[in-house]
């Protein structure tokens, strides 16, 4: 809880900031812009999350993105699939290769490291492969398929608000109400983070340990399957050989920021949505501040790593609080 | 034998004292030139403690070291190996994917201009291969040998530091019977070349073939001393044995009732030649007793499918049962707590409440998986209070929690269960007294509530006290079965080292 409070701490900072030095931060063409950024991020970096608190990585996501996006755009613009059937495979190819990941790992014993680094390359291959390596769809969506769009592009505002709230935030929304409610409230979410943490322990406990990192998994690819059909629609055409690129790195960003211990076990969703709104946000004050946006990198760099220092400062500073509390209970 | 009876080391009062335990009181040890030198002891007589603080792997709290006459520290491995002193671990030493001769000469590499000599090192190494009598070439890589030949290279390691004394620490324990001889005769050779053996081991036959001398630990003390013709494995048992067992008494009545637990056959992985078949009756506790690597966890891991057994028919209540997880045998009525808490039994940063619940989310959950808090909070609660897990709040961090408490909320994280079999695996390793005290009452009283409980320990009199019946294992096969009355620590220890003379056949009552 303390994290997410520090991490909102930070971004509410960057906003104030922000908004300070350029009065166009909280412009709400600007603002739109970044929340559609967050939700890209978010649902990418739940999936991860769950990933990471199950103790494994997952770096296939970007490629994953991209694969999805040349896919769709195929099957429907030029094999003239129904939508509906459309939406379907992909949702069985995202949820098909979860669980490939997740065989090669907890069955064959692969290290996730390596399953995933080979699911990068291999899906961004396939992806440049099936498209010719152009732009896809080339002229972008027209006629039926313009309609989709509104999924990535639509804006709704909501009663009381007054601000159009960009509908894939609204979908980020609904994801992370979804995986605060399975992550705290189902024995499933206590499994995983008992499994992110020891194993054995959770083994020796009946947990079908196997079982819980196939579905962490499945659960990554099926939101990378969701990121990149509106990352798609959103960017209406993409360039295979790029689209999609470091959103892995993206996303394990948001998790760690978030609260994620690559160690496994820990992370809360909240702290993971507020990690992935921190990327953009800092992208966008830094640009609107004035830093150039090669720096871009950089800085987000900086921040995750000053981030975890601190963290990790912190939890020496009430470590040693503890133990010269613990000595002093022994000898009262 | 060796002529010369001067003594080559000496060590004079060690003491060393872990946080709890006194591991070695005053103890005494000479070794002299060209002798092996058995040291034997129950589990946790200190005999690994002594090793490590002469070999320099740890340092005395008191004492000090003799060699040739005079008094050396050895402060560090290295400082050992420069006086001729080796250790060769149980678990070898080696990096298996090198070859032999880089292994030999691990860390004193033959350079030549600052490279590596390969021809020099070959020569060298086949020197001291010879020495052992192994025939294999320099250049084969370490993890082709089989277990026999990786110890040879070991022990060529060690004389390539020129060490005069080798102390060897269970060298048999993963050697078939014809490794194991030709060990011997290296160990022989050895000695006649002026090297001095210090031999640890269990196996007393080996004892007997082997050394000169004996020298018996017991309780991080000497015990005594045997030479020449009365080193023989009844001599060596009455000194290794005989602690105090005033911890037990006031027992709870039991009356036993159907058996529970029935095995037949079971095939354990790690020892499939010796299928195990025995019995445990409700409100029974049976203890297994055993020297530190008799099978006895491995039993434990079968029976709780986590090294699922390769055969056999395992009954609970009469009803056989398949047992290829934990799921399983939790299905089944079992529970186990096992050996090592902090890696098998808690989930160290999370709290005495998830902890406890762990197990048993499922049974308690709602529809669709959904836990229920509620159930969780009052079971902990009442966990906490019944087996006086102390701070008394289950929001804590196991992790904060003394070794002793941490072992009740594994315990607790079980008993809420109310399984019909308990299985126990050394539930008492690194916990004070007190909460000893505590947990051997929890036991007794989860068997006079009906339990089947299997109890699995290496503390003898804690076997003797509280156990209905005590079977022995011993290099995995059941040697022998004591009732109450038959049952006394030279009877145990006689089976557990495969001296029990009609233990061998079947189905023994005493000795």
């Amino acid at each position: 809880m303390k994290k997410v409070l520090g991490i909102f701490g930070v971004l509410l900072a960057i906003c104030v900031i922000a908004s300070l030095g350029n009065p166009d931060f909280l412009n709400s063409y600007n603002l739109q812009n970044i929340l559609k950024r967050t939700a890209l991020y978010g649902i990418m970096g739940l999936g991860a999350a769950f990933v990471i608190m199950s103790g494994g990585i997952d770096l296939s996501i970007g490629s994953m993105v991209a694969l999805v996006g040349c896919l769709m755009s195929l099957l429907l613009v030029d094999w003239g699939l129904s939508t509906p059937l459309v939406f379907l495979l992909l949702f069985l190819l995202a949820l098909a290769l979860g669980l490939i990941h997740g065989l090669l790992i907890t069955k064959m014993r692969l290290q996730p490291f390596v399953v995933t680094l080979c699911g990068l390359l291999l899906y961004r291959g396939v992806a440049r492969w099936i498209t010719g390596d152009s732009l896809t769809p080339p002229g972008g969506f027209t006629g039926a398929h313009e309609g989709l769009r509104v999924l990535a592009t639509g804006r709704v505002t909501l009663p009381l608000l007054n601000f159009p709230v960009p509908i894939p935030f609204l979908i980020l929304l609904a994801v992370t109400a979804v995986a605060a409610v399975f992550l705290n409230l189902t024995i499933y979410g206590r499994y995983l983070l008992a499994v992110g943490r020891n194993e054995q322990a959770a083994r020796y406990s009946g947990i079908n340990t196997h079982r819980i990192v196939l579905l962490a998994y499945v659960l990554c690819a099926l939101l990378s399957g969701l990121a990149g059909v509106l990352s798609l629609l959103d960017n209406n055409s993409i360039q295979p050989p790029q689209h999609g690129s470091f959103y892995e790195l993206y996303a394990i960003a948001a998790a760690v920021l978030g609260g994620c211990s690559l160690r496994g076990g820990e992370g809360s969703v909240l702290g993971v949505v507020l990690g992935a709104a921190l990327i953009p946000v800092l992208n966008n004050a830094s640009s609107l501040l004035g830093f150039p946006t090669r720096l871009e990198f950089a800085i987000i760099g900086i921040v995750i790593l000053v981030g975890v220092t601190v963290d990790e400062l912190v939890k020496r500073v009430a470590a040693a609080r503890r133990a010269s509390h613990g000595a002093a209970a022994v000898k009262n | 034998m060796a002529e010369a009876s001067d003594t080559l080391l000496q060590a004079e009062a060690l003491t060393k004292r872990f946080p709890g335990v006194t591991a070695l009181d005053r103890v005494e040890l000479s070794l002299r030139r060209g002798e092996v030198l058995a040291v034997i002891g129950e589990n946790g007589a200190g005999k690994s403690t002594l090793m490590k603080i002469l070999a320099g792997v740890q340092r005395p709290d008191a004492g000090r070291v003799l060699l040739d006459g005079r008094a050396v520290e050895v402060r560090s491995v290295h400082e050992a190996l420069e006086l001729g002193i080796a250790l060769i671990h149980q678990e070898l030493n080696l990096a298996e994917n090198l070859d032999v001769g880089a292994n030999v000469f691990l860390g004193r590499e033959p350079r030549r201009w600052g490279f590596l000599d390969r021809a020099a090192t070959e020569r060298d190494a086949r020197r001291y291969l010879d020495m052992v009598g192994l025939d294999v070439s320099p250049r084969v890589l370490v993890e082709r040998l089989p277990i026999g030949r990786k110890q040879l290279v070991e022990i060529a390691k060690a004389l390539a530091t020129s060490a005069r004394i080798l102390i060897m620490d269970e060298p048999t324990s993963s050697l078939s019977q014809h490794e194991a001889e030709t060990l011997f005769r290296v160990i022989k050779d050895l000695r006649g070349r002026g090297v001095s053996v210090i031999y640890i081991s269990h196996r007393l036959r080996e004892v007997e073939e082997l050394a000169d001398r004996v020298t018996v630990l017991r309780d991080g003390r000497n015990a005594g001393e045997l030479t020449g013709a009365d080193i023989r494995p009844d001599r060596m048992v009455s000194l290794m044995v005989g602690r105090d067992v005033s911890l037990f008494e006031g027992r709870l009545p039991r009356s036993l009732g159907e058996p529970v637990l029935e095995v037949r056959d079971l095939v354990v992985p790690s020892n499939p030649r010796h299928p195990l078949s025995f019995t445990v009756r409700a409100g029974e506790i049976v203890g297994v007793a055993g020297l530190v690597g008799a099978g006895r966890s491995e039993m434990l891991h079968a029976l709780f499918g986590i090294e699922p057994a390769r055969g056999g028919s395992v009954r609970i209540g009469g009803v056989p049962v398949r047992l290829c997880s934990p799921r399983d045998a939790i299905a089944a009525g079992m529970a186990l707590v096992p050996e090592d808490r902090k890696e098998q039994g808690l989930i160290l940063e999370m709290t005495v409440r998830q902890n406890i619940g762990l197990p048993s989310l499922r049974r308690h959950c709602r529809a669709g998986g959904f836990l229920n808090r509620e159930q969780e909070r009052r079971d902990a609660a009442a966990m906490v209070q019944k087996l006086r897990i102390r701070p008394a709040d289950d929001t804590k961090v196991v992790l904060t929690l003394s070794g002793g408490n941490q072992q009740k909320t594994v315990l607790a994280k079980w008993l809420l269960l109310r399984p019909r079999v308990l299985l126990l695996d050394e539930p008492t390793r690194g916990v004070d007294v007190g909460a000893k005290e505590e947990i051997y009452h929890l036991i007794e009283e989860t068997a006079a509530a009906g339990a089947a409980v299997l109890f699995v320990s290496s503390e003898l009199p804690e076997v003797l006290g509280i156990a209905d019946r005590i079977l022995v294992m011993h290099e995995g096969r059941l040697t022998g079965e004591l009732g109450r009355e038959g049952a006394s620590e030279e009877a145990v220890m006689q089976l557990a080292t495969g001296h029990g003379g009609a233990g061998e056949t079947k189905r023994p009552r005493g000795s």
